[in-house]
C-alpha cells in the first residue's frame, strides 16, 4: 500500500514539475465565447472581444515571454452550440481559458465542461449566482456582476423609495428565474409583497399582453427580470400603455449602458439601474473608455470593462505562478486582490466570486446630458461585501465552513 | 366580477384586442409573402429583412432628413418597393427557370446580408422611433388602456389588407397578374409585358413589408433583429392559410394573432410555440392549408 502511494506521488510530481516551468504549447490562448448576433450582441458581443484584445495589448502582448492569443466565437445563446465550441477549443485548439460567456444557461454548461477538463473559465456576461453557488468550480470565476448584486442594488433602491408590491416579467430561463427569485426574496425581507409573475420566452417582440397583466395586478413596481433587447422593448411598450404615467414604476433589473444608448434618453430617463462600472467614474476609467471609444465608437459597459479586467487578471496570475498550468493559475486568481480600472482592491471568494463594488445609477434626462454617452448620475456605491452573497453562504461546496 | 375561463372578462377582452393588434402585423406581412409566392412561386425569405428595412428607412429619414412619420408612410413603401424591383430585375428574374430552391437560397442570403449590414452599423440594441404626436397617448376603453397608435395600426392594416385584396381580385391589373401566373406564354402572346408584371408584383410585396416595417417602428425597438424575430411566425401564418392564398393569409394572420394573445394569458411560456402547434395540426388535417386551393 505504501509503495502504491509512493508510486502515485512520484507520478504526480512527474506530471506537475515540467508544467511548473513552462507555458503549454508555447502560447497562451484565451477564447471569448458569447452572443454576437442575437439579443445580447450589444450587451457583450464583439465589443467584449475588442476589450479582451485591448487587455492583451496593454499587457504587452506576451506573458512569460510567450505570445498571448485571443480568439472568439458566437454561441447564439444556445448551450449546445456553446458546449461544442468549448470542447473543440479545449480539445483541438489548445485554448487555455474561456471567458465572457453571456447568457446564464450557456455559462453553466461551459463551466461544467471547463471543470471536467480542468480549464479556467471566467464569466463576465452571465448573471446567475449558481455559477458560484451549487454549480461552482475550482477553476471557475465570476466577474463583474450577478443577480444578487442586481437585486440588492436596483431592488433595494426601489423598496427604499416605497415599492412594496411587486410583479415580475421574467425571461423564461435560468437567468430570469434567478433574478426574479433573488429580487423577490430581497423585497420580501424588507417587508414587500410579490403579487405575481409572468414568464416570457427569450427574444419576445411584443410585451403588451404581459404588460397588461402587470398593469392589472396593481403592483407598484414591475420588475423586469430580463435583459438586452427584451428589456428595451418592454420599457418602450410600458410607456405606450401608460404604465409609468399610471403610477407604477419599472425596475429594469439588468440594464446597461449599451441598452440605454439603444433606447435613447427620452425613453430611458429616470430609470434606476445597477452596474459594476461607469466609464465616467474617475480618470482611470475615462482614460480607458476614451481609448476603447476610438476603436469601437462606443463606451464600455460593465460586461466589456469586466472582460478587460478578467483578461488582465488572468495574465497577471500566469506571470505570478510562472506557468499557465490550471491549478497554479487558479490558486493565484483566488489569492490575488484585483486592482485595475474596473475593480479597486476587490478580493475573490473561495467560490470564485469577485467581490467588486457596484454602483446604483439613475439615467439622466436628455437636457442634463452634456455629451454623447453622458447617461448616468451615480446615486450610491454598494460595497462588494454587501452586493454579493457571502462565499460561506453561497452553497458552494469548495468553501470550507 | 364576471369571469370567463377563470380570468376576469376585462383581462380577456384586453388580450383579445392585443392579439388583434399583433394579428394586424402578421396579416400585413403574410399578405406580401402570399402575393409573391402566389404569383412568382418564390418563397421570399428576405421578407423579414425588408420589414426591418422599412423601419430603418423610416428612422433614417427622420434622423437625417427630418422627414416625419406621415410622409414616411408613403415614402418608405415606395423606397423599399423600388429596391425590391431592382433586386427582382437584377437577380431574382434569372432564377425563375431553375429549381425554386435557388430563389429561396438567394432571398435567404439577401436577408442575412441586410441584417448583418445593419447590425454592423447600428448594433442589435437598435434605435428608438417615437409615435407621431397626433397618435401618442391612449384611450381608456373601460376594460383596457388602448394606446392610440395601436388602434391606428388595426384600422390601417384592415384598410391595407382589404385594398390589396381588391386590387388583386377585382381590378384589371389584378386580372393580368393572375392570368400571367396561370399561363405566362399565352398572356405574353396577347401583348402583355409579363416580366414587367412580375417585377411589379415583387415590388408590391416588398412595399407591403416596408409599410409594415414603418408602422411597427413606433411600437417595437427599431433593431436589425426585428425581422428575423417575426418572419418565422409569418411563414407559419402563410402555411396555415394555404401557400399563395391572399385571403387565407389575411384571415389566418388575424386568427393566429388572437390565438397567440390568448395563450399569453393561459400559459405564457408556450406563446411562441402555439402558432407552430396549430401549423402542425393544420398540415396533418388539411395539407394545403385552411384556404389552399388544392385541398
Amino acid at each position: 500500500m505504501k509503495l502504491l502511494a509512493l508510486a502515485s506521488m512520484a507520478l504526480m510530481t512527474a506530471t506537475v514539475i515540467p508544467a511548473m516551468a513552462q507555458v503549454s504549447d508555447e502560447k497562451v490562448k484565451i477564447g471569448i465565447l458569447n452572443d454576437q448576433s442575437g439579443v445580447y450582441a450589444d450587451f457583450g458581443g464583439k465589443w467584449s472581444y475588442e476589450a479582451a484584445l485591448m487587455a492583451v495589448e496593454d499587457y504587452g502582448g506576451t506573458v512569460l515571454d510567450k505570445t498571448v492569443e485571443v480568439i472568439t466565437a458566437d454561441h447564439q445563446n444556445k448551450p449546445d452550440i456553446a458546449s461544442n465550441i468549448a470542447r473543440q477549443w479545449y480539445d483541438t485548439e489548445q485554448v487555455d481559458a474561456i471567458m465572457e460567456l453571456t447568457t446564464s444557461s450557456v455559462a453553466l454548461a461551459v463551466q461544467g465542461i471547463s471543470k471536467e477538463k480542468k480549464k479556467i473559465n471566467m464569466v463576465t456576461g452571465a448573471a446567475t449566482t449558481e455559477l458560484t453557488g451549487a454549480q461552482c468550480s475550482p477553476y471557475g470565476f465570476h466577474w463583474a456582476y450577478d443577480t444578487h448584486a442586481l437585486a440588492v442594488g436596483t431592488g433595494g433602491a426601489l423598496v427604499e423609495q416605497g415599492g412594496d408590491t411587486w410583479f415580475f416579467l421574467t425571461a423564461d430561463y435560468a437567468f430570469g428565474y434567478s433574478l426574479e427569485e433573488q429580487t423577490g426574496n430581497f423585497a420580501k425581507s424588507k417587508g414587500g409583497e410579490i403579487l405575481g409573475a409572468v414568464r416570457h420566452p427569450l427574444a419576445t417582440t411584443d410585451f403588451s399582453s404581459f404588460l397588461l397583466q402587470a398593469q392589472a395586478s396593481g403592483a407598484n413596481v414591475i420588475g423586469l427580470a430580463n435583459a438586452g433587447l427584451d428589456t428595451a422593448n418592454a420599457i418602450k411598450q410600458a410607456a405606450e400603455f401608460g404604465i409609468v404615467a399610471g403610477g407604477q414604476r419599472l425596475a429594469a433589473l439588468l440594464f446597461t449602458l449599451a441598452e440605454v444608448h439603444g433606447l435613447g434618453l427620452e425613453a430611458a430617463q429616470g430609470l434606476t439601474l445597477t452596474e459594476g462600472f461607469y466609464w465616467d467614474r474617475d480618470d482611470e476609467s475615462r482614460e480607458f473608455s476614451r481609448r476603447y471609444y476610438e476603436r469601437t465608437n462606443r463606451m464600455p459597459n460593465m460586461i466589456q470593462a469586466g472582460t478587460y479586467s478578467a483578461v488582465t487578471q488572468y495574465l497577471k496570475a500566469i506571470d505570478k505562478a510562472g506557468t499557465d498550468e490550471t491549478e497554479a493559475v487558479a490558486k493565484e486568481l483566488h489569492e490575488m486582490p484585483v486592482n485595475d480600472l474596473f475593480a479597486r482592491d476587490a478580493t475573490v471568494g473561495a467560490n470564485g466570486r469577485l467581490l467588486n463594488d457596484m454602483y446604483l445609477m439613475e439615467v439622466k434626462a436628455p437636457a442634463d446630458s452634456e455629451e454623447p454617452w453622458d447617461y448616468y448620475n451615480v446615486l450610491a456605491t454598494i460595497p462588494g461585501e454587501e452586493a454579493y452573497i457571502k462565499p460561506s453562504e453561497s452553497g458552494c461546496s469548495l468553501v470550507s465552513q | 366580477m364576471t369571469m370567463i375561463f377563470g380570468i376576469p372578462i376585462q383581462a380577456f377582452l384586453g388580450q383579445l384586442l392585443v392579439g388583434l393588434i399583433n394579428g394586424s402585423f402578421y396579416a400585413m406581412l403574410s399578405l406580401g409573402l402570399a402575393i409573391i409566392f402566389g404569383l412568382l412561386r418564390v418563397i421570399n425569405f428576405a421578407h423579414g429583412a425588408q420589414y426591418m428595412l422599412g423601419a430603418f428607412v423610416g428612422y433614417l429619414l427622420l434622423a437625417h432628413l427630418g422627414i416625419g412619420y406621415w410622409p414616411a408612410l408613403i415614402l418608405v413603401p415606395l423606397l423599399v418597393g423600388l429596391s425590391g424591383m431592382v433586386i427582382e430585375k437584377v437577380a431574382l428574374s434569372r432564377l425563375y427557370n431553375v429549381d425554386p430552391l435557388y430563389g429561396l437560397l438567394f432571398t435567404f442570403g439577401l436577408a442575412l446580408v441586410l441584417e448583418g449590414a445593419f447590425r454592423y452599423f447600428y448594433g442589435v440594441s437598435g434605435q428608438s422611433y417615437m409615435p407621431p404626436p397626433q397618435l401618442s397617448g391612449g384611450t381608456n376603453l373601460g376594460f383596457m388602456f388602448l394606446p392610440n397608435y395601436r388602434g391606428w395600426v388595426v384600422v390601417a392594416s384592415l384598410i391595407i389588407c382589404i385594398g390589396t385584396w381588391l386590387l388583386i381580385e377585382k381590378t384589371k391589373l389584378g386580372a393580368y397578374l393572375r392570368a400571367a401566373t396561370e399561363n405566362p406564354t399565352l398572356v405574353q402572346a396577347f401583348g402583355v409585358n409579363v416580366p414587367l408584371l412580375l417585377t411589379l408584383t415583387y415590388g408590391i410585396g416588398s412595399a407591403l413589408a416596408g409599410l409594415a416595417g414603418i408602422m411597427a417602428a413606433p411600437v417595437y425597438q427599431v433593431s436589425p433583429l426585428m425581422g428575423s424575430n417575426l418572419i418565422i411566425v409569418v411563414f407559419a401564418v402563410v402555411v396555415v392559410g394555404g401557400m399563395g392564398s391572399i385571403l387565407g393569409a389575411i384571415v389566418t394572420g388575424y386568427m393566429l394573432g388572437l390565438a397567440e394573445g390568448l395563450t399569453k394569458v393561459f400559459y405564457p411560456e408556450a406563446s411562441n410555440i402555439v402558432i407552430f402547434v396549430i401549423m402542425a395540426i393544420v398540415l396533418l388535417v388539411r395539407p394545403a392549408g385552411l384556404f389552399g386551393k388544392d385541398a
